[in-house]
């Protein structure tokens, strides 16, 4: 008996402690934020690095998801004469839910792996160690643009996913199967308030960029300098980010839409 | 400790640029790396810390660097002790100092000619053009200004630790550190190093320390060393001469490479009839 609460007493240390390490590291961070801002070159550098990498893979997966959406709310819809309304469920949809969360996961599994790799490999290579030894703070040379840069792209990231899926959808109600093109769009434009659903996406999207960037680049910083180090961060940054992502979308969800 | 020093001037303390004085250190409490090291090193010289691998060298230099605090001793560079400064004044230290990793640890991302023109642009506000010049003149010191357009996966081994050179001297340090400089290169890139390191000290006037287990690249090119035990210990110090000539058991075993002596070939076990479960 004694033995199972040592087990959990250390098990709720072990937790905090790792609680702890992760506010510390958050906390430098933020600390170097500043010196990043003065330097917007770099970020700038890094937004360029982090969307080029996502890009693509947002865009087609935006499509792709608009053409499904619309399939699947047409054949709903259809049923109830409601067919009109199309454009505004898969706007909704998509501003509100899927635009933010699918661009998370997706720039998780693109991105943040990338990041956790690329300065996993960083501190394998003592290219961290050389800058600390050069007195320049890894800090904010290295971590705080990628910081930084992952928060703005994210929303960017998320509102082109929006976009195109919304086009997608456009192809595949008006052009394919006839949905009329005037209340696509009409309906959309009277149903969907800006502040409150894409500017509440937008939030998610900013909160999922912080989430899914420190994520990957705490597990960049912590790995162990060894191949398997950076493999288990890399997979880490993986699970970690998509479960953060979609927990804290209940939050938000919660918080934005309770009220009619 | 062998006596071999004593023979040896022993220099004022304004001749010493780095002093080490019984310290103690582990990365956690379970095992001591160094064991009450002390070591001077003097001001414009060649120090080379030679031992095996494990045995505490590189952590001499990161303590020298500052980035791990001691857990007893003293460690004092330009006079000061290193312990006592908080990150700011850690950061103006290292400006003075330059440090070629044992590997390169080049900047991947960055070609030959921006990994050298890093610090530079980090530490001062130099005109592009001024930086250019300095990035050249450095360049051409270790024989790669022709390699300045180069990508870092382009270099071969040797190339890559000449171009580190260049970069840790960019900003003239007054202290060079060299963590395993020799290691893995070939014998043309292993003298060509040699070389650069004793006259790059010689013509910038800096202080170098060595950290190595070659020994007769070391003692070519050093004025003085001092050679460390697995147990993070200095066994014995003194000039190549007198180190080559010492009767010590572990020094002698060191020098020569000796597969077996007071340093043990075989790792710590139960007794092989006990493994093998055969004798009585």
């Amino acid at each position: 008996m004694t033995d199972a609460i040592a087990a959990v007493g250390r098990r709720a240390l072990e937790v905090l402690r790792i609680l702890g390490h992760h506010a510390t590291f958050f906390l430098d961070i933020l600390r170097a934020c500043p010196a990043a801002l003065r330097r917007p070159y770099l970020v700038v550098a890094q937004v360029h690095a982090i969307g080029n990498l996502s890009l693509v893979i947002i865009l087609a997966s935006g499509l792709a998801v608009g053409f499904v959406l619309a399939l699947q709310m047409y054949y709903a819809l259809v049923t109830y004469g409601a067919a009109e309304s199309l454009g505004l469920i898969v706007n909704l949809s998509l501003t509100r839910e899927l635009g933010p969360v699918v661009t998370a996961l997706l720039y998780a599994g693109r991105a943040g792996t990338s990041l956790t790799a690329e300065i996993g490999l960083m501190k394998a290579g003592e290219q961290l160690a050389a800058m600390d030894m050069m007195a320049v703070d890894p800090r904010s040379r290295v971590l705080a643009p990628r910081f930084l840069a992952g928060i703005v792209s994210m929303p960017i990231l998320a509102i082109l996913f929006s976009s195109i899926g919304i086009l997608g959808a456009y192809v595949v109600a008006v052009l394919l199967i006839g949905v009329d093109a005037g209340n696509f769009w009409s309906i959309m434009q009277s149903g969907v308030d800006v502040r409150r659903d894409i500017g509440n996406g937008i939030v998610k999207s900013i909160v999922f960029g912080f989430i899914c960037t420190f994520i990957a680049l705490y597990q960049g910083y912590e790995a162990e300098a060894t191949p398997e180090g950076v493999a288990h961060g890399t997979t880490r940054t993986v699970v970690i980010s998509s479960l953060g992502v979609l927990m804290m979308d209940f939050v938000l969800t919660a918080l934005m839409f309770s009220t009619p | 400790m062998a006596e071999l020093a004593a023979t040896v001037t022993v220099p004022s303390p304004s001749d010493l640029l780095v002093e080490i004085d019984h310290v103690v250190f582990g990365y956690d409490a379970r095992r001591t790396i160094l064991n009450d090291v002390s070591m001077t090193f003097g001001r414009g010289k060649v120090t080379a810390i030679l031992g095996g691998s494990g045995c505490g060298k590189t952590t001499l230099l990161r303590l020298i660097g500052g980035v791990y605090p001691t857990n007893s001793g003293t460690v004092r560079v330009f006079g000061e002790a290193v312990d006592a400064h908080d990150d700011e004044q850690l950061f103006a230290l290292r400006r003075r100092l330059g440090m070629l990793f044992q590997f390169g640890a080049l900047f991947t991302d960055l070609s030959v000619f921006d990994n050298v023109a890093f610090p530079l642009r980090e530490h001062t506000d130099l005109e592009e053009a001024m930086v250019r010049d300095i990035v050249l003149m450095k360049l051409n010191a270790v024989g790669l200004r022709g390699a300045a357009g180069l990508r870092i996966s382009d270099l071969s081994g040797g190339m890559a630790r000449r171009v580190a050179l260049a970069r840790a001297i960019a900003l003239d340090p007054e202290l060079l550190m060299y963590d395993e400089p020799f290691a893995g290169l070939d014998p043309i890139s292993m003298s060509i190093a040699a070389n650069l390191i004793r006259t790059l000290n010689d013509t910038t006037g800096a202080t170098s320390i060595l950290v190595s287990h070659d020994v007769d690249e070391c003692f070519s090119i050093c004025d003085y060393a001092y050679l460390m035990s697995s147990a993070g210990v200095v066994v014995a110090h003194g000039t190549p001469k007198q180190l080559a000539a010492s009767e010590d058991p572990e020094v002698r075993q060191f020098i020569r490479g000796e597969p077996d002596g007071p340093v043990r070939f075989h790792y710590p076990a139960r007794p092989l009839a006990e493994d093998f479960g055969v004798g009585a």
